[in-house]
């Protein structure tokens, strides 16, 4: 075991993938050296496997979505980067209509081990176009995978499945989580991609989140612990497909759910994860389902109305009270 | 004022003003992200001279210059800046998404290349509506590769509108020289493939550049279509502020500093016998206090409410 920032720990993957796979590539805007991406995640990569496998692109993200979805389904394992999931806007023809169709279309002739890599979440001061949380539009669509890690572990282990993958996977990282460190296995450990991880045991209700809401929930969870409640934590890794039966046996145990994610809650993950436990665990419910989510406006640059718009531990710690009765009155 | 020593002094104001900016931003002043136009002011000062209040006018992440030069009240710029109540979009929008649309500034823009399809229709509004109006739409070199340039012009050229399509070459998408994105000599080359003239111009010449942009104001006035410049400049700082620009090639940064478009006109200035040491230290002094007011005004104005984190999202 090492201790690595979530930055590091999605190069090592990327770097190992490449040397035991020479179909895999990557390419996006000002990822080579010396610069090495907008958030620094490929630095080091061209001047170790040379600009034919780690290629800059013009400011083309449909055509960095198609060439790669191109290459992906004539034998190449590409990974695309999109600097930002705001900017995959002008990719969704290439991710929605074709990538995640071209395979069922063709009645199967095809394979797309193809990854759009790319990073979203509010938190300083970016404002409306450099910040949103669009997730559900992909878990939406089927024919795509979707995967949120939270950690630097599950950074690497998902990035490495996400890679060897023989379908496409839009990953979605967290710009407020590259500097967060964790420890990372040392052996070539490859996740399950759509397997939730249970990382804390609780009797009173169920916080199922990811991403960088894996780290309010903790916080939360810190919180409600001294008020005599004890929270159970998922986090989802995968939001597509959903592991669905980790949530369910969590709530068998707990019989309350807290949904919590940074998109808006309007359309999020949350309501399908509610829906599901709804008509799939009804009988095990004692109280309503609370979403937990950020407000329905597009980001502020001021960072007070950021803080304003944005969800944060306090909103779990709310939410979780008003399903338990005898939850004390605490101010925050 | 003499006309070239009104150039002079707008050119020396938003030189002055970024120089203050990225003061302020250093000191953690300022929140979000910070994009430098220093090196590019004889673009944004020469096109501006052109346009009238009533012109349209998108801009980019890098639009502290277009802003100035087409009229935006400094104060409400410089608020916006410190994401103030009395800044031009309350707060809600910063360097990057400034607007102010008293003067015609339809915004700056955090998606590279967005502000081309829009200015399209502003163009094609002003058509509809005889209003006379011309737009134009500020981007960059790196712009030139999205398919939103492509869309965009394209649409102009095919109903003639009124519109300025101004790339600043000013040499970098980021960290990635404008040789490596593209394979035209020239970015002007491309309205060859739109069907509208295209112009190269040398972007660090305030003279130079205010001419091409009347020529093709005129055509966009008269009904003839849209003009493709291209304003050959360079970014003399890192694509933002932070960035150690490992990448640049210090031999060519050095060249076009000497080309500094302000020096330049301030050396035929002072040969013409237009400038000499008292006025310059006069019009810096000048500016400064400008400056000094307007972030004076914005440090002492309000933050904003968080009750209005939710208006404006609809009427
Ligand atoms: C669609 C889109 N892709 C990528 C980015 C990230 N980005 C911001 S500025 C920039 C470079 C823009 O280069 P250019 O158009 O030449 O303008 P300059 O920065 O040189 O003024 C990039 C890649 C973005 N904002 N929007």
């Amino acid at each position: 075991m090492r201790t690595i920032r979530y930055r590091d720990a999605l190069r090592e993957a990327i770097r190992e993938e490449m040397t035991r796979d020479t179909s895999v590539f990557i390419m996006g805007e000002d990822i080579e050296d010396p610069f090495g991406g907008s958030y620094k995640v490929t630095k080091g990569l061209s001047t170790e496997f040379g600009k034919e496998r780690v290629r800059n692109t013009p400011i083309s993200e449909l055509a960095i979505a198609g060439a790669a979805l191109g290459a992906a389904i004539t034998g190449m394992r590409p990974i695309a980067e999109i600097m930002y999931l705001d900017f995959t806007t002008l990719s969704i023809d290439q991710i929605v209509n074709q990538a995640a169709k071209i395979r069922y279309m063709s009645g199967g002739q095809v394979q797309v081990p193809l990854v759009i890599r790319t990073q979203e979440g509010s938190g300083n001061s970016s404002g409306a176009q450099h910040g949103q949380c669009l997730e559900a539009w992909y878990a939406h669509i089927p024919g795509l995978k979707v995967v949120m890690p939270a950690t630097p572990a599950d950074a690497k282990g998902l990035l490495k499945a996400s890679i060897r993958e023989d379908n496409p996977v839009v990953f979605i990282e967290n710009k407020m989580l590259y500097n967060i460190k964790g420890e990372v296995s040392d052996k070539d450990e490859v996740l399950g991609i759509g397997k939730a991880n249970i990382i804390r045991e609780g009797q009173d209700v169920t916080i199922v989140s990811y991403s960088r809401m894996v780290h309010e929930s903790i916080k939360a969870a810190d919180s409600l612990l001294e008020e005599g409640i004890s929270a159970e934590i998922i986090d989802l890794r995968t939001i597509a497909p959903l592991d669905i039966d980790t949530i369910l046996r969590s709530v068998a145990k707990t019989h309350r759910l807290v949904i919590a994610h940074e998109a808006v809650v309007n359309g999020g993950i949350g309501g399908e994860v509610a829906a599901r436990v709804i008509k799939e665990g009804f009988d095990e419910l004692d109280a309503p389902i609370e979403r937990v989510g950020s407000k329905a406006s597009p980001l502020p640059f001021s960072p007070l109305l950021e803080k304003e718009i944005v969800c944060d531990f306090n909103d779990i710690v709310t939410a979780v009270q008003s399903i338990i009765p005898n939850a004390k009155e605490v101010t925050i | 004022m003499n006309e070239q020593i009104c150039f002079y002094r707008q050119m020396l104001r938003i030189r002055q003003f970024e120089q203050k900016a990225i003061s302020l931003f250093e000191k953690g002043e300022l929140p979000g992200f910070l994009h430098s136009c220093i090196g590019q002011e004889a673009v944004a000062v020469g096109v501006c001279s052109a346009l009238e209040k009533k012109d349209y006018l998108f801009t980019t992440h890098r639009g502290h210059g277009h802003v100035l030069a087409k009229g935006m009240d400094m104060k409400r710029m410089v608020s916006e800046l410190y994401a103030k109540s009395t800044g031009s979009n309350r707060g809600k929008g910063g360097s990057m998404h400034i607007m102010d649309v008293s003067v015609g500034v339809l915004g700056a823009n955090g998606v590279v290349g967005a502000g081309i399809p829009m200015a399209s229709g502003t163009a094609l509004s002003s058509k509809m509506k005889k209003d006379g109006r011309v737009t134009v739409a500020f981007f960059g070199d790196g712009a030139s590769n999205t398919g939103a340039f492509h869309e965009g012009i394209n649409l102009a050229a095919v109903w003639g509108l009124p519109t300025i399509f101004l790339c600043e070459n000013n040499k970098f998408s980021e960290s990635t020289s404008v040789k490596n994105h593209q394979r035209v000599e020239r970015i002007s080359e491309r309205a060859k493939a739109f069907g509208i003239p295209g112009i190269h111009v040398d972007g660090m010449d305030v003279e130079a550049v205010a001419k091409a942009a009347a020529n093709s104001v005129v055509r966009a006035r008269n009904g003839e279509g849209p003009t493709l410049i291209e304003a050959d400049t360079y970014r003399f700082l890192g694509h933002y502020l932070g960035d150690q620009v490992e990448y640049r090639n210090e031999d060519e940064h050095a060249e076009w500093v000497l080309k500094d478009p302000i020096v330049q006109i301030e050396k035929h200035l002072e040969q013409a016998g237009l400038l000499n040491e008292e006025l310059k230290k006069n019009l810096i002094q000048e500016i400064d206090a400008e400056i000094d007011n307007a972030v004076d005004y914005a440090v002492n104005s309000a933050d904003p409410h968080p009750n209005e984190a939710m208006d404006h999202i609809f009427v």
